[in-house]
């Protein structure tokens, strides 16, 4: 993977690019709501993004907690802490356009609601990690996560199940959206998934340094405090 | 127009805040490292 990231950086960099350059100007301009639906392009891959994080959050959280590999533990960290990093760009995005089209920037339905409650979820969870130095605290987080993962299916099927002031699925669910707007909305995704990898992957990196450096400081003052 | 350029530059401010917290994390951990070695 070493000799792969700057090739994998390379091609995020173009990819961001060229998805940033479709969703301003290539994408076609929404009918009803204009130039403003373009924050869509950012809106919704973010979300997807986080949704998908939280997932491989889930998977590591189990796997920590059934075989207590601190590699798994690691990639829990990592896909939270990057999750919540994409869902904050989902919530900061939506009342930006819920703004102009709505006139409000905010309302307490079943998706937003849900959303903000999901994103505090994984806050706590970060600032457990953070700020307990216990032992159990992994353990503790990866139940967490476990219960965390819970909120993802029904943030995303809210929608379905519920009357909410939020726009239907655009894909599934009886949503019809514009070829060329689903294009460029995948292409936003596959971007923004990349961006995820990058950033996740140099996370990890840094939390293993950080760990060997705390092993070997603890070493340190064993020593020092023998002799 | 303005509300669209809102959303797009709020954006890279979160991402580009995050690298820079990683980045940081990353000089301190290097600056243990260095300490360790002496």
């Amino acid at each position: 993977m070493k000799r792969g990231f700057p090739i994998l950086a390379i091609v995020t960099a173009v990819l961001l690019s060229f998805a940033l350059y479709e969703a301003l100007i290539g994408a076609p301009t929404e009918r009803s709501m204009g130039d403003v639906q373009r924050i869509f392009y950012y809106h919704v891959p973010s979300a997807w993004t986080a949704f998908l994080l939280f997932f491989v959050n889930f998977g590591a959280s189990i796997a920590y907690l059934v075989k207590r590999r601190p590699a798994a533990d690691i990639v829990a960290l990592t896909s939270a802490e990057v999750g919540v990093v994409f869902l904050t760009v989902n919530l900061v995005t939506g009342p930006i356009w819920a703004r102009p089209v709505w006139g409000i920037w905010w309302t307490w339905d079943w998706r937003l609601t849900s959303t903000l409650v999901m994103w505090l979820i994984y806050v706590s969870y970060l600032l457990l990690r953070r700020f307990s130095s216990g032992g159990q605290a992994p353990l503790l987080a990866a139940a967490l996560g476990v219960l965390g993962a819970l909120c993802v299916p029904f943030v995303y099927f809210s929608i379905w199940f519920f009357r909410t002031q939020h726009p239907s699925p655009v894909i599934g669910g009886g949503g019809s959206l514009d070829p060329r707007m689903a294009h460029v909305l995948l292409i936003n995704w596959a971007a923004f998934l990349c961006l995820a990898w990058l950033v996740c992957w140099t996370r990890y990196q840094l939390e293993v340094a950080k760990r060997q450096v705390e092993e070997a400081q603890s070493l340190e003052s064993l020593l020092e405090g023998s002799r | 127009m303005t509300y669209l350029y809102a959303a797009y530059i709020a954006t890279w401010v979160i991402h580009g805040t995050y690298l820079a917290i990683l980045v940081r994390k990353y000089s301190k951990i290097r600056r243990e490292m260095e300490s360790l070695k002496k």
